[in-house]
């Protein structure tokens, strides 16, 4: 069942071409707590989730193979509160983007439920569609189409107002820093003024919950960054729910106030990107060796040191974790050095998220 | 009714995006009008022969209408294809339009395309001698609009179906042939082989273009005219109900 406050909010729910606002972010603000107020407001509200879903599964049939299935998503609960940006990290092939479609519509989950926005996801998928907004990887626009018409047709489709939707869309657009491009055709766009149209055309309805798959893909690291910062003004200046799908560890550790880590259909964690990090034992380091007999050598001594788990050794590289790298170098490099061998090369790494992956899955995120 | 206003704003995006790209309207009027002008004079002494029932003309541009109106729509898929690729169609899919207004706005705008196309060939065969009844082009150019509309669904379909050029060209193709060949589109089925005759009463196609020919000699009246238009109407129908139920599927 929807929310008291969700019904109230949809109410006044902006899809309908009621009157033109000035400014469209100015009402949005009012719900927008930004960073921090967000963050503490949660706990005083937990009742505003704004995605529920639980035991959400999908299976595909297999191709080829008869009356096979294949479970891309094995039954997923998963809760997002209002004013989050929440990362959906794993690798491909995890059942990211299959969970993402089911919480659009556009896959219908073998089983489970879910509500999203207030509504329920089986029984009523088109008011779903009414009060989220879906920023595909495939994009969003035709290469030949300008900018400008695919907006206005898209907002169409919301049944926004032709004039709403120009004003609306050229605001977006402003505040996405694409000021000049109304009348250029999209295929003419770089790849990350695209992305960010992509995000324009997902929120001219102004929706409370906007889904990103794979946002930074395929770009290049300057406009990756940039991408980043309008995603969390997305957030922090229009109070906009952001979930985001992403297998880079450095987009969903930069971006999400927290983490799902998906791996074969299921959660296998969830929490804040320090919360995560923590569940790693300390720092890594990584001897580089000049002989794998050196390195099989050091591996012994690592092991001995205090606190250090089972050393990996892959060719002349030993890698293995400490409680505290900074205290623990020093001894390392003394008992190697007594020990005759001589390392090239010594690396401490505080934690990342992908070694959050590979100590719960036993496999790297880059696999 | 939101499926009319869907499909009329699905219909004037992708209007303006033919409009943009005039070449592949300018292609596809192209082939009608080679046919007129390269294979037409062929007709004329042909004509004088057995198994003709009036000029070249009235026996070559009833062929012409129904086969532009058969390929103009069977091709459309690879455009559905491009804009399934490029995000179009499922940020469509996650809009609260409904679904077949989706494909059957696209489908809208391939059938005034065609039916633009078809214009342009008659009156092309018309300096070139077609003398016809207002009334029989008018009946002409529905159904032209109507096997448009009937193959541009299909089209449509297949290509969200399978998403791919490589799986929609040889099924397109394999449709294509066999209804060219059997439908007395190039030359009327009279002049072929009993066995071949027997064969083409399968094709509706035979029967739709029978029926533009008797209308382009004047004889509104005869039964073929009703059948090949219920014909015309009971295929756009498949059609329709087809690339709905595909697109539905798409979120299954």
């Amino acid at each position: 069942m929807p929310t008291a406050t969700a019904i109230k909010r949809n109410a006044a729910a902006p899809a309908d071409s009621g009157p033109v606002r000035t400014n469209p972010f100015q009402p949005l603000r009012q719900r927008a707590l930004g960073g921090n107020a967000a963050r503490e407001q949660k706990d005083l509200t937990v009742s505003t989730n704004i995605i529920e879903a639980q035991g959400l599964k999908r299976t595909f049939k297999a191709r080829g193979a008869k009356g096979k299935t294949i479970e891309a998503v094995r039954g997923i609960d998963l809760s997002v509160r209002e004013g989050e940006i929440v990362g959906f990290l794993g690798p491909n092939g995890a059942g990211k983007t299959t969970t993402l479609k089911m919480l659009c519509t556009l896959l219908s989950p073998t089983d489970g439920s879910a509500t999203v926005v207030g509504a329920d996801l089986r029984r009523n998928p088109v008011e779903v569609r009414r009060r989220i907004g879906y920023v595909s990887q495939a994009g969003s626009t035709s290469p030949e189409a300008k900018v400008g018409e695919e907006i206005v047709s898209h907002a169409r489709l919301y049944g926004i107002d032709k004039q709403v939707a120009i004003q609306r869309g050229k605001e977006l657009l402003q505040a996405l820093d694409l000021a000049e491009i109304w009348d250029r055709t999209c295929g003419s766009l770089s790849g990350g003024q695209r992305r960010r149209l992509d995000i324009v055309m997902g929120l001219i309805h102004q929706p409370r919950l906007v889904f990103l798959d794979e946002p930074s893909t395929g770009l290049d690291p300057q406009s990756r960054a940039n991408l980043w910062n309008h995603i969390r003004k997305l957030r922090d200046e229009l109070g906009t729910t952001v979930f985001l799908t992403t297998h880079y560890m450095d987009e969903a550790d930069s971006l999400s106030d927290r983490i799902l880590i998906i791996d074969h259909g299921t959660i296998v964690a969830e929490g804040t990107p320090a919360e995560l990090k923590k569940r790693v034992s300390g720092d890594t380091i990584t001897l580089t060796l000049r002989t794998e007999a050196d390195a099989a050598n050091s591996a012994g001594i690592a092991a001995r040191l205090n606190g250090a788990d089972e050393p990996v050794t892959e060719a002349n590289v030993v890698r293995f974790h400490v409680p505290d790298g900074a205290t623990a170098l020093p001894v390392l490099l003394g008992a190697l050095t007594k020990a005759g061998i001589d390392a090239i090369g010594v690396d401490v790494n505080r934690p990342t998220l992908d070694d959050v992956f590979l100590t719960l899955t036993g496999r790297s995120l880059r696999d | 009714m939101s499926f009319v206003r869907d499909t009329w704003i699905i219909f004037a995006r992708s209007m303006m995006l033919s409009l943009r790209q005039p070449l592949w309207v300018v292609i596809g009027l192209l082939q009608p009008i080679l046919y007129l002008t390269l294979f037409g004079p062929l007709l004329q002494t042909i004509a004088a022969t057995s198994g003709f029932a009036g000029d070249a003309w009235q026996v070559f541009v009833p062929g012409l209408l129904v086969q532009l109106g058969i390929f103009g729509g069977l091709f459309v898929g690879f455009g559905i294809i491009a804009e399934w690729r490029s995000g179009v169609i499922d940020r469509q899919l996650v809009s609260p339009a409904a679904r077949t207004a989706i494909i059957a706005g696209r489908t809208l705008r391939d059938v005034v395309v065609i039916v633009v196309q078809a214009i342009v060939l008659v009156s092309a065969a018309f300096f070139m001698g077609l003398r016809v009844p207002v009334g029989a082009l008018v009946i002409g150019l529905v159904l032209v609009a109507l096997l448009g509309a009937a193959f541009s669904f299909i089209s449509n379909a297949i290509g969200i179906a399978t998403k791919s050029e490589d799986a929609l060209a040889p099924m397109v193709n394999t449709l294509a042939l066999p209804i060219l060949l059997l439908s007395g589109i190039l030359l009327p089925m009279t002049l072929a082989p009993a066995w071949l005759q027997a064969v083409a009463n399968f094709n509706p196609f035979k029967h739709i273009v029978e029926a533009l020919r008797a209308v382009f000699l004047g004889h509104f009246g005869e039964p073929i005219v009703w059948i090949g238009l219920l014909l015309a109407v009971l295929l756009v129908v498949i059609g329709a109900w087809v690339g709905s139920r595909v697109l539905a599927a798409q979120t299954k």
